[in-house]
């Protein structure tokens, strides 16, 4: 195997110098949300660390979740593919084309075997009639490189949930990547398409601290996953005032009201939107006056309209009861209950039809 | 004696797209077919949904073009249902989409296109102070200095040392085919980097305007973002002085680095003048200083050129069914239980999947046969290129002034005639020529909304049709506009407040098109046709001529028809 060189090592490689490496991994420590104090852990990590060799593969994707992964402002694209990762595969970026670029792929079976980390984008049809890439099977290609990962990422609601092409009444049959894989560690980092910083994020955790984060239930990160959208909404104090928007541009819109009435499933989706927010910290829907429509949630595309709202909120407060607020929040389970319910309702439908086509 | 030679994945572009090409004995590509590889059948999703959710799910097409299919989108909704939307939201609109195509096309340029034209490796070879006069003399950008090339040639030098080439391993480095000498291969690298880091800031105009980039948010009716310079929460001044400053970086970037290195590189290859093909041009027009409805005033005109004929421009309705008409003979459907034999307008049109290609793992598709998840549209039968050539073509040819002085001003520098732009260069030039256009009129629409609100105009929303209760009970719209990668239609047939219908017609289609009905190839098809191959194992003359139209496969698949009552079927032979 080759001698492999150390993130620092990289950085410095690259013309970089100790200050600059030590300001990179702040703003990485920043994005983890690490404690200022812990940012020695990260300057440790980077300065022993290899480049992580990462395979990027895209099925029934819209690419969305690659051009929101190069949006990415701390760590930067460039310090992502210089210095922390070597994407020796990517339909978006690689140099090469046809078969070179698969003997990239296959090199990396070789040369890191349980080492490298496979990014999956899009989600992979049961039938391989509806998708290949270089004449084989999508299927097939995925559980050959998920065989030889150190762990899988998820990237987008598609690889995650299922996603768009899974939507009722999922015509092509399309599924997650846990449907096809168990024993690889697999991280989901849902969203269409996840925050930018959360995907860098992913890559920078698993770097930095040598081991996958600590996931929910789901599988998802708990650092960019724990919250729901509304627990850190920039309106959320006109929710628990009970002042709503009726409709688009009123009053109540320009005055920053909540937009539930609307639509808005922040209530119900866990995401780092509010917290965050999108493209460097500039704005994120709900901020924006768009109603969320729950994009990192499953089965969201199944779980509309997206103009109606889904639940009972509990009646108008014009200041705020803490006893009131607290019933709020058990109204809000409720709702959350309410809507995975009706998703179950549509997964069954879809499961029928799938039946039916079989 | 012909040999097949097989190219998938084609990367660097969005999508699954993959090029089978017949190569003579003299190395000449004599026949090529294009095949996208991936469907996921998005129109039978869109069924039975409400209308103005439609934007969001069909946006899902792309997240490249991440944007243009939610504005055809909304635009089909507010056509059927007649919707008039506010002046301002148009604007935003507009703002949202020239962003759209200034990012596209820099990104298409530097990370899509120009590994194609630069080695990357020779640029460790370069004299950076070479490099920084060369930079100097064609650009007043401030970052040029020997110092800066040296650092970036390190940062080359060492990628390459590490073993590790990470997205540059295996390519086509020292083929024969590049051209250019080892500092401007330096310098496009430089830019590369920089363009990476840019394209992050220009995204920012839609987070503000759409709450975030890829997937803005849009609505039926307008813009939902609050216009309000007296709130904290509305669209104020800080927020339009943030767009104002991204949209001025836009331009400097533009015509301080793109253009120049377009036009640098661009005259090295002269010569290479292949990759012209149907010398058909589409052209639905838009960006309209009124109504969209009002072509007459469309910045980017409206019309068809036939055959290279720049003496007439033809008209284009979409909604007249002889015009717009999808063919399958060739493509994995079937119409009315049939494998083709007829064209059907997208109001009528249907989509069946039938795939009856090979089985995994296969080496070459059947191409006599259907070989292609893509229909073949054709406009009154004829195979068309859309896109950035075909925008400047017809532009040329309607005798809009700023398209003509900026086209007849660059053939001038370059000493070439405009026939030289029916190529695969010609297209990445015209791409950069429209580029600059696109991002003057991002600076004249931010100035006349700053205007309106200025002059206290501050409504984005119509709501008189937003309640279902006031649709017909049945309504048909055609939303159209230009998409970066050329034009974009999408029908809808709304019934009882619901998704009867729903046909997307998008550029990629009409330039990844399989053969139709009468064996008439696609627009890449058509493209590759004579060009000579310098080495049959490393693709790159392939790679200049599909990579200048900016394939976007995942655009280009069908999405289709949803008779209420038909159900979809599935058969795989």
């Amino acid at each position: 195997m080759k001698k492999k060189k150390t993130v620092y090592e990289a950085a410095i490689d690259h013309g970089f110098n100790r200050r600059d490496f030590l300001k990179m991994c702040t703003a990485l420590a920043a994005t983890l949300g690490l404690e200022f104090t812990q940012s020695d852990q990260v300057v440790k990590a980077m300065e022993t660390k290899m480049r992580v060799p990462v395979v990027w593969l895209q099925f029934q994707d819209c690419t969305g979740c690659s051009e929101s992964f190069i949006r990415s402002s701390q760590p930067k694209t460039e310090s992502v593919l210089l210095e922390m990762i070597s994407l020796e595969y990517s339909e978006v970026l690689s140099a090469a084309s046809g078969h070179q670029v698969e003997a990239s792929m296959k090199q990396v079976l070789k040369d890191y075997k349980g080492e490298y980390v496979l990014a999956v984008e899009g989600s992979i049809p049961e039938d391989d009639s509806f998708l290949t890439v270089a004449g084989q099977s999508a299927k097939e290609t995925f559980l050959e490189m998920a065989a030889g990962a150190k762990a899988i990422i998820a990237y987008g609601s598609c690889s995650s949930w299922g996603g768009i092409a899974a939507a009722h009444p999922n015509p092509t049959g399309a599924k997650p990547v846990t449907s096809f894989v168990k024993d690889t560690p697999t991280i989901l980092v849902p969203g269409c398409p996840p925050i930018s910083e959360v995907m860098t994020g992913v890559i920078a955790h698993i770097i930095t601290f040598g081991k996958l984060p600590e996931l929910d239930q789901f599988g998802r990160p708990k650092a960019f996953y724990r919250h729901r959208i509304h627990d850190k909404c920039n309106r959320r104090a006109y929710f628990d005032a009970g002042l709503f928007v009726e409709s688009f541009d009123d009053e109540g819109a320009k005055q920053g009201y909540c937009l539930y009435k609307v639509g808005c499933k922040g209530p119900t989706t866990y995401n780092s939107c509010a917290e965050m927010r999108w493209n460097g910290g500039v704005s994120y829907p709900i901020q924006s006056g768009n109603p969320c429509i729950g994009c990192s949630e499953k089965d969201f595309w199944d779980n509309g309209p997206f103009y109606t709202r889904r639940a009972k909120i509990p009646g108008t407060q014009t200041t705020i009861n803490p006893d009131a607020v607290g019933l709020a929040a058990i109204g809000l389970t409720t709702a959350g209950i309410a809507v995975h319910a009706a998703g179950t309702v549509i997964k069954r439908k879809r499961d029928d039809k799938r039946g039916e086509e079989e | 004696m012909s040999e097949r030679i097989v190219v998938d994945p084609i990367t660097r572009i969005e999508g699954h797209l993959r090029v089978e090409v017949d190569v003579d004995e003299k190395g000449v590509i004599n026949d090529a077919f294009s095949s996208g590889t991936s469907v996921r059948g998005l129109e039978l999703i869109v069924k039975g949904r409400d209308p103005r959710d439609v934007w969001a799910y069909v946006q899902r097409i792309c997240g490249v073009c991440t944007t243009v299919h939610a504005l055809a989108s909304i635009r089909s909704v507010e056509d059927a249902l007649k919707i008039k939307i506010p002046r301002n939201a148009h604007l935003i609109r507009d703002i949202m989409n020239e962003a759209q195509f200034v990012h596209d096309h820099v990104v298409h340029f530097y990370h899509l296109h120009a590994l194609d034209w630069v080695d990357v490796v020779s640029a460790i070879s370069a004299n950076p102070a070479e490099t920084s006069r060369i930079a100097q003399s064609i650009s007043s950008w401030p970052k040029s200095s020997p110092g800066y090339f040296t650092d970036v040639q390190n940062k080359v030098k060492k990628l390459v040392q590490s073993g590790q080439l990470g997205i540059f391993a295996n390519g086509y480095w020292g083929h024969k085919a590049y051209k250019l000498p080892p500092e401007v291969n330096l310098l496009a690298v430089a830019h590369y980097l920089e363009a990476l880091d840019w394209q992050k800031e220009i995204v920012k105009i839609q987070t503000i305007f759409g709450g975030k980039n890829p997937h803005p948010h849009y609505v039926v009716g307008g813009m939902a973002t609050p216009l309000d310079i007296d709130s904290d929460n509305g669209v104020h001044a800080e927020r339009l002085m943030h767009v104002s400053q991204l949209i001025d970086q836009a331009k400097e970037f533009v015509n301080q680095v793109y253009i120049p290195d377009l036009l640098a590189i661009g005259s090295f290859y002269k010569d290479w003048t292949y990759g012209g093909g149907l010398n058909n041009y589409l052209c639905y027009g838009d960006f309209s200083t009124g109504d969209i409805y009002d072509t007459k005033l469309y910045r980017m005109p409206r019309g068809i050129i036939l055959n290279g004929n720049l003496k007439e421009v033809l008209d284009v309705d979409l909604k007249d069914p002889e015009h717009v008409q999808e063919f399958i003979d060739h493509s994995w459907y079937t119409y009315d239980g049939d494998s083709g034999g007829k064209g059907k307008h997208p109001f009528d049109g249907e989509t069946t999947l039938n795939y009856t290609g090979p089985k995994a793992p296969f080496k070459q598709l059947d191409t006599d046969k259907e070989y292609s998840w893509l229909k073949a549209p054709r406009w009154k039968e004829h195979p068309m290129e859309t896109g950035p050539l075909a925008r400047m073509i017809v532009g040329y040819a309607a005798g809009k002034e700023e398209i003509v002085n900026i086209v007849d001003e660059t053939l001038k520098k370059l000493n070439l005639p405009i026939t030289a732009l029916q190529s695969a260069l010609g297209r990445t030039v015209a791409r950069g020529l429209e580029t600059v256009l696109i991002s003057g009129w991002l600076r004249n629409d931010m100035d006349e909304l700053l205007k309106n609100v200025k002059n206290g105009d501050q409504t984005t929303f119509d709501r008189s049709k937003w309640e279902p209760n006031t649709w017909p009970e049945r309504a048909k719209g055609v939303g159209w506009m230009e998409a970066p990668r050329g034009a974009l239609g999408h029908w809808i047939d709304i019934k009882d407040g619901k998704t009867n219908n729903y046909q997307a017609v998008v550029p990629s289609t009409w330039n990844a098109s399989p053969r139709d009905h009468k064996n008439n190839i696609g627009a890449y098809e058509a493209a590759l046709k004579g060009t000579p191959m310098l080495n049959k194992e490393q693709p790159l003359e392939i790679m200049r001529i599909i990579h200048s139209f900016d394939p976007c496969l995942a655009c280009a698949v069908h999405l289709t028809d949803l008779e209420t009552n038909t159900t979809t079927e599935i058969r795989l032979g």
